[in-house]
């Protein structure tokens, strides 16, 4: 099985406070810390797994600067055998379809059955790129996948997709294909020094937009459907009635809302 | 030149420890410490994971970190909980007198079995009436053809008694105090070899702490570490590394108060304000910041000075000391940022300074490092 893996490097925002930078277009990231995508870090568990019980490589794709060289080799610790980082200011301000775009064009040059990537990103939340990617790709694609089985032919697998209610949808899929990875669906193993040690000898090819066959005007900002315009945090108090009072008056009234909601 | 950097693979293993830390061992390290038991799935845990046996060489199966390496993932793994640490801190501990002073067979025999699945190891030294004073162990080993018989009572050993392989120290010849000791491998299931009192402790409370008797227990005469006579150097050997390490661990609980106490004062309102906004606040948070910066600057270049197969004896002293005074300091204050709330087991800080406690006096209390570090200076 040829296997590839498309991680993200992200701003750990989960513990942290944010805030909106003074361009209005991003948060402020001078004080997060920063690593592998939460999905992405499965995906990559998935794929390794793969591989370790039918053979083949796993080919570690993503976009960005020498900064995710850090989730690159982390991912190659683990297991990961080669690497791949697109790097151009061209790709600079993309949406979820442009970065689709610029990953499809690096993938099209290898050999591949699955090509894994994390079903959304902590970051944007737009989880585009597994169903972008299978279109420019032209193979079939399955998102939120919570379990994935190879048939015994090689050419087809069965995957369960995480539905609402903690429901799961099975459907076989033909490879090659794309994945987009649920939490959940293992557990991601920590990487080792030895594996760590073994990754930093590795090398991780770098290419640019004009590596891949890719106009400039293609990728990036230029070659998004989407615009960021502008953030906004969410305004406070709209969609919530705020009781008023002192403690018993606030009390009371709580109780008198839920009993008409029938909620207690 | 000098340089503060660590390496990328240091980088990338402490990020791996963090991780580890938070996920694994934080989510936990409360109700470990409340019901004051051993956890005994995390040994398993640690070992798939790549975090037992760091600065064992990897020709014995070790994970092959330098010893600041090491020592840089016992700082997370502490910051997660101390008492989580200490029981793959014993694990280092209990096997590095095989490192200093085993012959290749020894080392083969028992560290490539140690290091192959999850197991424990312990270091026995330390007896009721031999602490600071190791010269007055009384445990006692007898020749008897191609054994030694070993009877005696050892006590406060942490991962005692479970531990998969016991180093123990015993006398082959009473006369000679600290130059009659001698070192032996003692693994589990040694006729004679048996787990005393559980110790109930005030602090690191995850990790077993034990008594372990010796009761006509027979141990091949192979399985002496070097000479007779050759234990108490092999122990202080041991012990300067397990002084930086447990300088390393200081570091991790300071830190992790730090932050505690950092996170608190932002949210704390008192007088209509963030309590962090009153100078006498940040200044407790700017010397909690320094005292914490120093310590790590001192564990990790007693760790550097070992790394580079230089003496440091005297560092690691100082480190130890230095790091688990400044813990105490760094924990005592942050309850006190904490206030009332800080005294209730409900918040973590009070942990934090009781785990701190410890570090002041295992592994050499810190009294006993004054001594080291006086007699380093007077024999300039």
């Amino acid at each position: 099985m040829n296997l590839v893996v498309c991680v993200k490097r992200v701003p750990d925002t989960a513990e942290s406070e944010v805030h909106i930078d003074a361009s209005g277009k991003d948060i402020d990231k001078s004080r997060l810390s920063f690593g592998i995508n939460e999905c992405d870090n499965y995906a990559v568990e998935e794929a390794i797994q793969i591989k370790e019980r039918l053979g083949g490589t796993v080919t570690v794709i993503s976009l960005g600067p020498k900064e995710n060289d850090e989730v690159i080799r982390m991912a190659l610790a683990k297991g990961g055998d080669e690497a791949i980082r697109l790097e151009d200011e061209a790709f600079d301000g993309g949406d979820g379809f442009a970065v689709a775009k610029a990953l499809a064009a690096a993938i099209k040059g290898l050999e591949f059955d699955i090509v894994f990537t994390g079903a959304l990103a902590d970051d944007d939340g737009y989880a585009v790129v597994p169903a972008a990617l299978g279109e420019l790709l032209g193979v079939p694609h399955a998102t939120y996948v919570k379990k994935v089985e190879i048939l015994e032919d090689g050419k087809r697998a069965k995957v369960g997709r995480e539905l609402e209610g903690g429901l799961l949808e099975f459907l076989e899929i033909e490879l090659p294909c794309v994945l987009g990875i649920q939490t959940g669906i293992n557990e991601p193993r920590y990487a080792s020094f030895k594996g760590i040690k073994q990754a930093a000898k590795k090398e991780i090819a770098i290419k640019s937009a004009a590596d891949l066959g890719l106009d400039p005007s293609e990728v990036g900002e230029s070659g998004s459907w989407a615009v960021l315009e502008k953030f906004t945090p969410p305004v406070v108090g709209e969609m919530a009635e705020i009781l008023e009072g002192d403690p018993e008056e606030t009390a009371a009234k709580l109780a008198a809302i839920l009993k008409e909601k029938g909620l207690v | 030149m000098i340089s503060f950097e660590l390496s990328e693979e240091q980088r990338a293993v402490q990020k791996v420890a963090h991780e580890f830390a938070e996920r694994e061992i934080r989510p936990l390290a409360a109700e470990y410490d409340e019901r004051e038991e051993y956890p005994e799935w995390f040994v398993e845990k640690a070992f798939r994971a790549g975090l037992t046996y760091t600065y064992v060489p990897e020709e014995y199966g070790g994970q092959g970190m330098d010893f600041l390496t090491a020592c840089i993932v016992n700082e997370e793994l502490s910051w997660g909980c101390c008492g989580f640490a200490t029981i793959l801190g014993a694990n280092n501990l209990g096997v590095t007198p095989l490192l200093v002073a085993g012959n290749e067979e020894q080392k083969r025999k028992y560290l490539l079995d140690l290091t192959s699945r999850p197991s424990l190891a312990a270091m026995a030294l330390t007896e009721p009436e031999a602490g600071s004073d190791a010269g007055a162990v009384r445990t006692t080993a007898v020749r008897d053809g191609d054994f030694y018989v070993l009877n005696g009572t050892k006590c406060f050993i942490s991962n005692g008694g479970i531990a998969d392989l016991h180093t123990v120290y015993a006398s082959t010849d009473p006369s000679k105090g600290t130059r009659g000791l001698s070192c032996f491998l003692v693994p589990k299931g040694t006729p004679g070899l048996s787990a005393g009192k559980k110790e109930r402790k005030m602090g690191v409370r995850a990790s077993v702490t034990s008594e372990v008797i010796l009761s006509d227990c027979r141990v091949p005469a192979e399985d002496l570490l070097g000479a007779e006579g050759q234990g108490f150097k092999i122990a202080m050997i041991t012990l300067d590394k397990a002084r930086v390490n447990v300088a390393s661990g200081s570091v991790g609980i300071a830190r992790a108060a730090l932050e505690a106490a950092l996170d608190y004062a932002r949210q704390r309102i008192q007088f209509g304000r963030p309590i962090i906004e009153n100078q006498a606040i940040q200044f407790m948070l700017a010397d909690m910041d320094m005292d914490v910066e120093a310590g790590r600057l001192l564990y990790m270049k007693a760790a550097w000075l070992e790394t580079k197969g230089l003496p440091f004896t005297r560092e690691a002293a100082m480190a130890k000391t230095f790091c688990s005074d400044m813990a105490m300091r760094v924990t005592t204050d942050v309850v006190q940022v904490f206030g009332g709330y800080g005294y209730m087991r409900d918040y973590p800080v009070e942990k934090y300074m009781r785990d701190a406690k410890i570090n002041q006096i295992w592994d050499g209390t810190n009294q006993i490092q004054r001594l080291v570090m006086a007699r380093s200076l007077m024999a300039r």
